[in-house]
Formats: C-alpha cells, structure tokens, sequence
C-alpha cells in the first residue's frame, strides 16, 4: 500500500484519487467542534493561530483521557460534517488535507479542488485500533476544550481511504 | 423492606462502565461477525474486520471501543419493595464519574448546553421505572453522538399507513448515510407520545439481537441493507444489524413514530441488585 509523508507536496496530493488506500506518517493536528469554532473567530479577527495551518493535517478527533502508560486512548474520526461550515476558510489558509468520516457538503469538495487539498476517512468507531498508529501525542492548544484540545500527533501507518481528492473526485459519488 | 446502601449502587454503576466501555455486547459482536462472513463487497469485508479486531484490541488492552463514550444513559428500575439508603440519583452519578474518570474514559458532558464550556464527565440521564419485587435493576447504554444525532422524531397523522411509517424510517436511515458508524442498529418508537416514542427507539436498542424478530422489523432490516450504504457507506450489503421496534398505546389524534440510531459499537450493560 501507498505511504505518504507530511508535509504532503503538491505532487503527493495530485497524484491521489477518491477510493485509494494509503498509510500516513508524520504529523497531524486533531481539532473537532469547538477548535474549528477558535481558529476561525482568530481567521476572521486577524489573530494569530496557535498552530501552523500552512501544509496541515488535520485529524477530526477528540480522545479518550490517556490511559496510563499509553501514548493515547481510543482515537477514532468524529463526523466530519460538522466541521463543514469552517473548512473552506481553513483550506484558504493553507490547510492541505482533513482526516474525518463520513459526507462532506458541495461547499467543501469545491474548496478541495481550488485549493488542491484533499479529505480522506479513517476506520470509523475502531479507535482503540488507531490509537496502535499514535506514537507521540501532545497539547498544543486550547487545554481548556479537554478532549478538544489541539494536540499534535505523530503517526506512523495510519490507514485512510481517499474520500475527495484535488480534482473533486469523491468516493461518496 | 430490603435496603440498599447507596455506596453499593455506585460500585454497581462504575462496574457497568467498565464493562460497557470495554467489551462490546456479545449479540452485537456475533452480528458483526456475521456480516462479516456474508459481506461480498471486498472494502466493506476489510472494515468489518476492523471493526472487529478493534473489539477484541479494545477488551485486551483495556482501551474504550470507541473514543466517544457516549453520553451516559441510565435505566433504572426500582422494585417497590426495596429502599435506597443514601441519595439514588447522587450515587449513580458518582459510579459514572469516578467509572469514568477510573477507567480513562472521555469527559463528554457540557453542563451549559448553549455556553459550553469545559466538558465534564457528568451528570448521565436516568430514565426511572417502578416494578415489583425488592430489587433494582440498572442498565448502562453509553450513547455516542455520532449516531445521536442521526435521530428522527416524526409525529404522524392517526390515519397514516404502515407503508408511510415505513418510508420515513428508512429516510431515517439515507439521512444519516455514511456519517454514524454503519452497519447500523436501529431503534424505532410507535406510539405514546414525542418524548415517550423517544424513549422507547432508545430502550429498543437494548433488546438482544437475535432471530427472533416481527414481519415489520425483518422486512425493514432487508430494505435498510438493500441501500447499499454499507460499512463506513462505501458499499455493501450490511448497513443495519438489526431493526428494533418497541410499541405503546397512544391517542387517537396522533401515532408518534421515534427512529433512534446506534452506530456499530452498540455498548450497554446491566446489573441486578
């Protein structure tokens, strides 16, 4: 199977079509709800973000608490839908790719192609399986949202499925 | 009367967490199983083996099935001979936060649902019932929000056929498509009234799953999965495990139909005390 490495190139990105499989090494940021909600109130009010959007991944998800001795908990994608109203303005601002499940709006899909980005999906409601693929894990922001914090992850062979790619072709048809 | 003593319900609770959060119910994982060994679409078979190997991942390492431990739902039901030492409702909250908090599970409640603010572990929903004897009995269904919001609430003219009940819940079902974590179990409420028909779709997803099943719940089941939604909606023939219906007479101006959906990691334990 096909591995890709963050930061993901432009190469990498176009060569991807909606259906393929893939294993992702690197890093990625998790923000879900209330994250989407901070970086774009700090977008649209010419704050600073606490992360590096340019080139990012970001993982829609919010673990359980770490077990102890454990990098992580049980990390599985939340529905990434919700998510939709914030995308195309991250995606404006330089986020390459979002890991998710489920659907995402015509909205979104245009942004990924005009900005030559893409949305994969990861195994849904297998997050003690995904929590294998986490090697390193750490806050890097809004500690206060609990288990939507940003954290920074490093991952190694985490599965996805290319659910739209930067042509707009998506596996949701 | 028979007493209990409060702390005893608590140790109850936090057990119920532990085995809800950590071991997927054994209906549900001989259903997966079972979609497994008849699914044909080659993506779908290797999701559903996913799915179970996340299972038995999960109960091996002591890892939550799901990162989303679920708004935690509890059904009480309380012999009318037995009497409770200690407040009920304070000790079932605390076995399902120090459960939480104990077995690293997700602290998911927000206790301001319009100002959010940081998500605690608690408070659960207790759904009370008196019946008779002197014991209690207490289920834990764990409710992800995935799935949760994927529930449909339809109040239907009292003239209404089957066939239009039908259609609205396998609309239910296209609605929530990919995005809740198919292959699917699907709770349904007839009759009662909004909030009650409500309750039941959500008690229709303890039933065992089984065989054992009406004309109307196999019927839908088979049109559900003729969909083709399928495991994570890439295709396949298993969208739904099962479809559950629980019932309940209601009144002559209205048939509420509820439509609760559970994704696959339909956790819940119970407890006889």
């Amino acid at each position: 199977m096909k591995k890709i490495i963050t930061p993901l190139d432009l190469d990498t990105i176009k060569s991807l079509k909606a259906g393929q499989e893939l294993l992702l090494n690197g890093t990625i940021y998790t923000a879900r709800d209330q994250a989407h909600k901070r970086l774009v109130e700090a977008i649209k009010a010419g704050k600073s973000l606490p992360i590096e959007l340019k080139n990012a991944v970001i993982y829609y998800c919010g673990p359980t608490q770490t077990p102890k001795n454990k990098v992580i908990g049980a990390c599985g994608p939340t529905t990434s839908s919700r998510m939709d109203d914030f995308t195309p303005l991250l995606l404006s601002k330089g986020l390459k790719a979002m890991i998710g499940k489920g659907a995402r709006s015509i909205e979104v899909r245009v942004a990924i192609k005009k900005h030559k980005g893409a949305y994969f999906v990861t195994y849904a409601g297998c997050g003690a399986l995904l929590a294998k693929c986490v090697k390193k894990s750490k806050v890097v922001a809004y500690n206060d949202l609990g288990p939507e914090a940003i954290l920074k992850l490093e991952v190694k062979d985490f599965p996805l499925i290319v659910a739209i790619d930067a042509n707009g072709g998506s596996i949701y048809g | 009367m028979r007493k209990i003593e409060a702390a005893k319900i608590t140790k109850a609770v936090m057990e119920l967490v532990r085995k809800a959060s950590f071991f997927l119910r054994s209906d549900v994982l001989s259903a997966l199983r079972k979609s497994y060994m008849i699914e044909k679409n080659k993506r779908a078979k290797k999701i559903l083996k996913a799915v179970l190997d996340n299972a038995a991942y999960a109960a091996k390492q002591k890892l939550a099935i799901c990162q989303d431990t679920g708004l935690p739902i509890v059904f009480l039901e309380v012999g009318q001979d037995v009497a409770v030492h200690g407040d009920l409702k304070a000790a079932i909250n605390k076995g399902i936060k120090e459960g939480y908090k104990k077995y690293y599970l997700r602290n998911s409640i927000i206790s301001d649902p319009l100002h959010r603010g940081k998500p605690e572990f608690s408070p659960c929903i207790i759904h009370a019932d008196i019946i008779k004897g002197n014991k209690i009995k207490l289920t834990l269904l764990p409710k992800g929000f995935g799935c949760e919001n994927k529930s449909q609430l339809k109040m239907f003219k009292p003239t209404a056929g089957i066939e239009e009940i039908r259609e609205f819940i396998i609309k239910t079902v296209k609605d929530a498509g990919p995005d809740a974590c198919p292959p699917y179990v699907i709770g349904v409420g007839i009759g009662g009234t909004a909030d009650y028909s409500g309750t039941m779709s959500k008690k229709a997803l303890l039933r065992k799953i089984s065989p054992k099943n009406s004309k109307l719940e196999k019927d839908l089941l088979k049109q559900i999965n003729k969909t083709g939604i399928g495991p994570m909606g890439l295709g396949g023939i298993n969208t739904a495990l099962a479809v559950h219906i629980q019932a309940h007479p209601t009144h002559i101006a209205g048939l509420p139909v509820s439509v609760n959906i559970s994704c696959h990691a339909l956790r819940s334990a119970s407890v006889t005390l």
